[in-house]
């Protein structure tokens, strides 16, 4: 099923006319509105309306999410206070939040948007659908909320407390779907299979899946576990919150909501546009927004773009996985190294625990790469009495780790539960070298 | 006939020792005989105690990446060369003898080993009636 067919499925030249129309208009409108835009507009010599196509995208600067936390908290507002129903704030690790207000066009622009998720899902009307991720200030919660009311399914708002009572109610109401984030899903198992409710007892079939990245194997894992399919779905605050992009029943990339946000793939270091296919910083352009629009804004999530028609009928481009973030990029030997792929190789070893940290140095001039991880208690049996036993289980994650990342790197096994587990993912690193 | 040894990973850093340790004390294990493998990272603790499943349960729980092996305990005579005698037999039998320890209770000498082939060494013992020590015997000594 397809929410919007007219949106959805549109022909790759009706589009590009649409998003050229709807870029001119939003440039138009920040430039009157946005002091800071009109500024740098201004400075680069563009007028509205030297921006006619959605090609002229390129001549526009870049936003970036030091400009957000700069202009705390309404400065990059474009609607008066008076039009704004509704703010979200997105949690900084360092300094300000960022805070983004909503017009009501923009919480219903997004309940649509939503609601093309949803139904991609394979969720409609008939559905009781839990919204299990965090209410509040985080968009996940009433994003998720506000797109199950649109499309007319029954919303439970579950939260993020109380798991036990969740889930009675996922088994005594025959709740269909779930919005969380994946590793709830799997906290989610684990209570079930604690309590004794087995997969036959639940009615979950849909379960949509998002705000922290996560891999295949996961996929495989919570659909087992929970009896679902589990799909994408991708957002971020600054450009709107979940629902920017989503998987279809394909399984195979997440169709992008492009007549609303308009996606670009650059190389984050020239800043260079990069071809369709190529891996490279993702880079969003609101083309309808009113409270908060961005121009160009960089997501630092690197991914790639998968043009042309799904064979779910969607011709909305699609992005892949997020591959890793283009802030956490280390250049170790002249090579780009990111903790991403560390993680992707240490998550498919059983013997490790998800748990691991790159230390990073320069000895004699040379950059060294340490990576240590964590023994799984259960894994550590009588066989690894020796040095030599451990060392080989070492050395069969470094050459993994090799293939990988194409340079050296010296593994280090840390007993259970000493490394520190990180919410961000630049805390997996510590860079010794002094540049 | 072999006894169970614990293993335990510990890393090359202050207070990883003291926390197995601890945790022994808590759980009133008492250590017969101990050793540490150390390389420049990590260290092996192996050693012998009373009570050894329940020790392993315990340190499982203080989050220890602990283990059990098996390893012969042979009691020799607390003579010069006797050590010696009993290692050759396994060496001219082609067995490895993976690590060793030893210590020293009431006259003789014990000592503590694990070898590649458990089932050929154990012939080896049977052999040239070397005097093996049970793990009852061994709990005896606390
Ligand atoms: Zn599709």
């Amino acid at each position: 099923m397809i929410w919007n067919p007219n949106k959805e499925c549109m022909s790759r030249d009706e589009m590009s006319a649409l998003q050229g129309k709807r870029l001119h208009k939003i440039v138009e409108y920040v430039y009157h509105n946005v002091p800071f835009y009109r500024n740098k507009l201004q400075e680069l010599d563009i007028r509205p309306d030297d921006i006619q196509t959605i090609e002229d995208i390129h001549k526009l600067p870049f936003t970036t999410k030091k400009d957000l936390r700069d202009n705390y908290p309404f400065g990059l507002q474009a609607a008066p206070q008076s039009e704004i129903i509704r703010v979200h704030a997105s949690s900084g690790t360092t300094g300000n939040p960022t805070i983004v207000g909503y017009t009501r066009k923009d919480i219903g622009v997004w309940s649509e948007c939503m609601a093309r998720c949803l139904t991609a899902y394979g969720v409609t009307r008939n559905d009781i659908f839990s919204v299990a991720y965090g209410y509040g200030l985080f968009t996940g919660g009433l994003g998720a909320h506000y797109g199950v009311e649109h499309l007319g399914a029954s919303v439970i708002p579950a939260g993020t407390g109380n798991t036990e009572k969740h889930l009675k109610l996922i088994r005594d109401l025959g709740i269909t779907g779930i919005a969380c984030t994946p590793s709830y899903a799997l906290y989610l198992a684990e209570t079930m299979e604690k309590l004794g409710i087995r997969k036959e007892d639940i009615k979950l079939r849909v379960g949509a899946f998002g705000a922290e990245p996560w891999t295949e194997s996961m996929r495989k894992e919570i659909e087992e576990r929970l009896g679902l399919k589990g799909y994408n779905i991708y957002g971020l605050s600054e450009v709107m919150g979940p629902s920017v992009s989503y998987e279809c029943q394909m399984q195979h990339g997440s169709h992008i909501n492009e007549d609303h946000f308009y996606p670009e793939i650059i190389n984050p270091t020239t800043l260079e546009p990069l071809p369709a296919g190529q891996t490279g910083e993702l880079v969003f352009t609101t083309l309808t927004k009113e409270g908060m629009p961005v121009l160009r804004y960089r997501t630092r999530d690197l991914c790639s773009l998968m043009p042309g028609t799904c064979d779910c009928g969607r011709t909305n481009v699609r992005m892949g996985r997020i591959e890793g973030r283009s802030d956490d990029m280390l250049i170790i030997r002249g090579i780009n190294v990111f903790p991403s792929q560390v993680e992707s190789v240490v998550l498919s070893m059983p013997e490790f625990a998800p748990r691991y940290m790159l230390i990073v140095d320069r000895v004699n001039n040379l950059d060294t790469l340490q990576v240590q991880v964590e023994i799984r208690q259960e894994y550590f049996t009588g066989v690894f009495d020796t040095p030599a036993a451990i060392d080989a289980l070492e050395k069969k994650l470094a050459a993994k780790l090799k293939s990988v990342l194409s340079i050296a790197a010296k593994v280090q096994l840390k007993a259970p539960n000493t490394i520190e587990r990180s919410q961000g993912k630049s805390a997996h690193v510590i860079d010794k070298r002094k540049l | 006939m072999t006894i169970h040894q614990l293993s335990i990973f510990i890393e090359n850093r202050s207070g990883t020792l003291i926390k197995v340790l601890d945790a022994l004390k808590e759980a009133n294990i008492q250590i017969i005989a101990s050793t540490i493998a150390d390389t420049a990272d990590y260290g092996i603790y192996r050693l012998i105690c009373s009570e050894p499943m329940r020790a392993c349960d315990e340190l499982k729980r203080a989050g220890v990446a602990v283990a059990l092996s098996e390893v012969f305990v042979i009691a020799i005579d607390n003579e010069p060369g006797r050590a010696a005698d009993a290692v050759k037999a396994f060496s001219q039998a082609d067995i490895d003898i993976t690590y060793m320890y030893s210590f020293l209770n009431e006259n003789r000498g014990l000592l503590i080993f694990r070898t590649n082939d458990n089932e050929r060494a154990q012939q080896i013992i049977t052999a040239n009636n070397m005097q093996i020590i049970s793990e009852e015997a061994l709990q005896s000594l606390v």
